[in-house]
């Protein structure tokens, strides 16, 4: 039982691992949710065999199973739970604004890359994009703070 | 006895409930933010004196013994973090509150924070590794939502970055816990500090390994840091100086807490620790250097200064590891000022580019004063905190005749000073830029700075005391028995 | 939206059975398996049903609270349970229980973490809730977010 509980959580890693380095963000959600399953199993696993008394000197007769793993996992799955909530608001918020649940570029990261390797002229372009987007940005919150 | 350490975590949880309740009514939610606060600082400042005088204050909830139940416990190291930070959460209330913006616009801004005040407090007091974990969700579940509040485009660009490698690292610290206790049969620090000695070194070195990456990843240590400088800079003001302060510096805390507790003297991974931390000191600041936006130059400096941290625990010394804690201290209230008076700058001209910044000393003398003195304090100028910091440190350092990592922690500390000369020069000095519409500075953003401000001086001016109690600190952490003997009583 | 009226007919059947059982859970939860948090998901489930068979609608008309009230009040009442034992002097969610025989009920023991799983339960609820008010609506009303 073991070894198939093992085989388990590392399939579950190796495709939670995969799913996270996709670009849509429901994928990464899923992902996330494979690992964390792929994490509680080898907390389960840490629970050791059946039967085994819980402490030392425990009751040998009754085939008890250390409950402090189970209740690690609750947590961790009760945890799990709110967070992947939250992950699918932030998925759906960025659906809503962008059409699209793809993960965006940085801008700023792009500038800094793209700064040693291409033409002055480009470099320009793009740090008048970002001088818009900021602008963009600022004068969009000063809106709202004027509305309220 | 036992009251005293519950507090920290059931009060703000309770006060985060009826602020729930009240909901738009904003005036009570702020009374109920503020007082909780206070009575927060006020029972961590009992603690600290408790803790100092009579040795660790231990309390086990639901009253079951030791090993089985769940430990709190405040020793000098928990005690004198948990004060500073809860003093720092309070500034940044008081400063949210008069700044408006997302405290104003959202229901749901109070609650979070007093949650987010909840985790942070139970991460420092937890005696068992498990329920650092809790903490730690119970923490970065509230940032996550500080950090996105409002929903603007490039908030859940960053958001998502943040929440996707904090939750990695979750489940790896999830996996590193059923590993642990498959070896060790059990998760309270002082029951494994004990349990750790009796299992093969390779095995123990190799969970102890697992434990740092983890909290290397909440740390923003070199080369885990990535996420940080991306993230904090686009949360409003408020959160990104609580984020600054405090998030950060608890998985320092972690790191030091576990590193010491698991593995007894022989095992613990000097050069490992000492390599990482003259990366990150030294990665941080160029990348600091690289940067033309204040929020952004501090983020990387944020993770520069994790090196200095990660640096004196590496040195596994009194010395070195009560510099550490001092500078954990400096660190919580220095960074967290020094945003503060950034976000008052933007307020003040509604923007941080560096470029379309100038002569502020004269159009914003308040906001250049309070930004000067933590700048010279992070850069470490005498005679602020600072100073005695590294001072303490590089001290500690030379003392083992670690000269690599010291001269690359100098290297950093004036690579630092120029990187807080170019945002001086290029926002206070120079000519005066013609601002956008900007606001006038609400009184309560300009107190709540200087009031922290004031705090780093005090930190300054009672070096002396503070110090010998880090030392004291360091000593109980190095020495690993006292720890254990006051949790489990033997 | 059209409804179907089987739908409506099961929906009704099986959310009341579904809360029967989520209570049932709720109060054997101290010593057998159960709790306020599994009690609270079979009743966010018993919401889903409705949700599946009338849309946001039907889900907003089964409580004159919303949600955040729910999720607010679950939690001053855990918070209570913990915090209460101090005052007593006792430690942090130390719990104490009663036990008594009930006419119809027979031999029963009541602990006084039930308030805390109450609390837990309707935190559930609340967050289930709150997650339906924010992702179950068509996307044009959604304008305020």
């Amino acid at each position: 039982m073991t070894i198939v509980l093992a085989a388990a959580a590392a399939a579950l890693f190796g495709c939670g691992t995969f799913l996270l380095l996709q670009r849509q963000l429901t994928r990464v959600l899923v992902g996330l949710a494979l690992l964390s399953h792929g994490a509680n199993l080898v907390i389960i696993l840490a629970a050791g065999g059946r039967g085994a008394p819980t402490f030392v000197g425990g009751d040998e007769d009754r085939a008890l199973l250390d409950p402090l793993p189970q209740a690690f996992v609750l947590t961790a799955i009760v945890i799990t739970f709110g967070v992947t909530s939250f992950l699918l608001a932030l998925a759906y918020r960025s659906w809503l604004l962008t059409g699209d649940d793809e993960v965006q570029d940085d801008v700023e990261d792009r500038l800094i890359v793209t700064r040693w390797s291409v033409s002055e002229e480009l470099i320009d372009a793009e740090e008048a994009a970002l001088a818009a987007h900021a602008e963009d940005v600022a004068r969009r919150e000063m809106d709202e703070e004027a509305h309220r | 006895m036992s009251g005293l350490l519950a507090l920290p975590i059931a009060l703000p949880i309770g006060a985060a409930a009826v602020s729930i309740v009240v909901g738009r009514w904003r005036a009570a939610q702020r009374v109920i933010g503020v007082v909780t606060l206070v009575a927060l600082v006020a029972d961590a400042a009992v603690l600290l004196a408790r803790a100092d005088s009579d040795g660790a204050v231990v309390g086990q909830a639901g009253g079951w013994e030791a090993p089985f139940g769940i430990t709190l416990v405040a020793d000098r190291l928990s005690a004198v973090l948990l004060l500073a930070s809860l003093a720092t959460l309070l500034a940044v209330l008081v400063y949210a509150i008069g700044q408006g913006g997302v405290e104003r616009n959202h229901v749901g801004f109070h609650p979070v924070y007093l949650t987010l005040t909840a985790g942070v407090s139970a991460a420092f007091l937890t005696g068992d590794l498990f329920n650092m974990f809790v903490s730690f969700e119970v923490m970065l579940t509230s940032s996550y939502v500080l950090l996105t509040l409002g929903g603007r485009r490039d908030q859940v660009r960053t958001g998502m970055t943040y929440v996707v490698i904090s939750l990695v690292a979750s489940v790896l610290f999830l996996t590193a816990l059923g590993l642990i206790y498959s070896s060790a049969g059990t998760v309270n620090l002082a029951d494994l500090a004990t349990r750790f000695t009796q299992l093969p070194v390779g095995e123990r070195q190799a969970l102890a390994l697992l434990v740092l990456v983890v909290f290397g990843i909440k740390a923003a240590v070199f080369p885990l840091f990535f996420w940080l400088p991306d993230s904090y800079p686009t949360a409003p003001t408020a959160v990104t100086a609580v984020f600054a302060g405090l998030l950060t510096k608890v998985g320092v805390y972690a790191i030091i807490r576990t590193q010491t507790v698991l593995l007894p003297p022989g095992d613990r991974p000097q050069v490992l620790l000492l390599s990482v931390a003259a990366a990150t000191m030294l990665i941080g600041v160029l990348g600091a250097i690289a940067q033309n936006d204040i929020k952004r130059i501090l983020s990387f400096h944020i993770v520069s200064q994790i090196g200095y941290m990660v640096m004196g625990l590496g040195f596994f010394t009194v010395a070195g590891l009560g510099g550490a804690v001092f500078f954990v201290v400096h660190q919580i209230i220095t960074k967290t000022t020094l945003f503060l008076a950034g976000g008052l700058v933007e307020h003040r001209t509604g923007t941080g580019n560096l470029d379309r910044l100038g002569g502020l000393v004269r159009t914003a003398p308040a906001a250049a004063v309070l930004f000067l003195v933590p700048a010279l304090s992070l850069a470490g100028i005498p005679p602020f905190s600072g100073f005695i910091g590294k001072f303490a440190l590089i001290d500690a350092g030379l003392d083992d005749g670690w000269w690599g990592v010291v001269a690359v922690s100098l290297l950093a500390s004036l690579l630092t000073l120029f990187s807080m000369t170019k945002i001086w020069a290029g926002a206070f000095w120079g000519e005066a830029e013609p601002v956008g519409p900007g606001h006038r500075l609400p009184g309560l953003m300009v107190g709540a700075t200087a009031a922290l401000t004031a705090l780093g001086l005090a930190v300054a001016i009672f070096a002396g005391p503070l110090y010998a109690l880090s030392e004291r600190a360091a000593d109980d952490m190095l020495q690993g028995t006292v720890y254990v003997q006051a949790v489990l009583g033997r | 939206m059209t409804r179907s009226p089987i739908m409506d007919t099961i929906a009704d059947l099986v959310f009341h059975s579904a809360i029967v059982l989520s209570l049932y859970f709720l109060f054997a939860g101290h010593n057998q398996p159960g709790g306020g948090f599994v009690g609270g998901l079979v009743a966010a489930a018993a919401v889903v049903v409705y949700y599946v068979a009338g849309g946001m609608d039907e889900v907003r008309d089964l409580s004159r609270f919303r949600p955040w009230t729910i999720l607010g009040g679950g939690l001053v009442l855990a918070s209570l349970a913990a915090l209460v034992p101090l005052v007593a002097g006792d430690a942090l969610l130390q719990s104490d229980y009663v036990e008594g025989d009930l006419p119809v009920l027979g031999h029963v023991k009541l602990t006084s973490t039930l308030l805390f799983d109450s609390g837990v339960y309707a935190v559930v609820v609340g967050l289930v809730l709150m997650v339906f008010e924010g992702l179950g609506d068509e996307p044009e009303a959604e304008d305020h977010t």
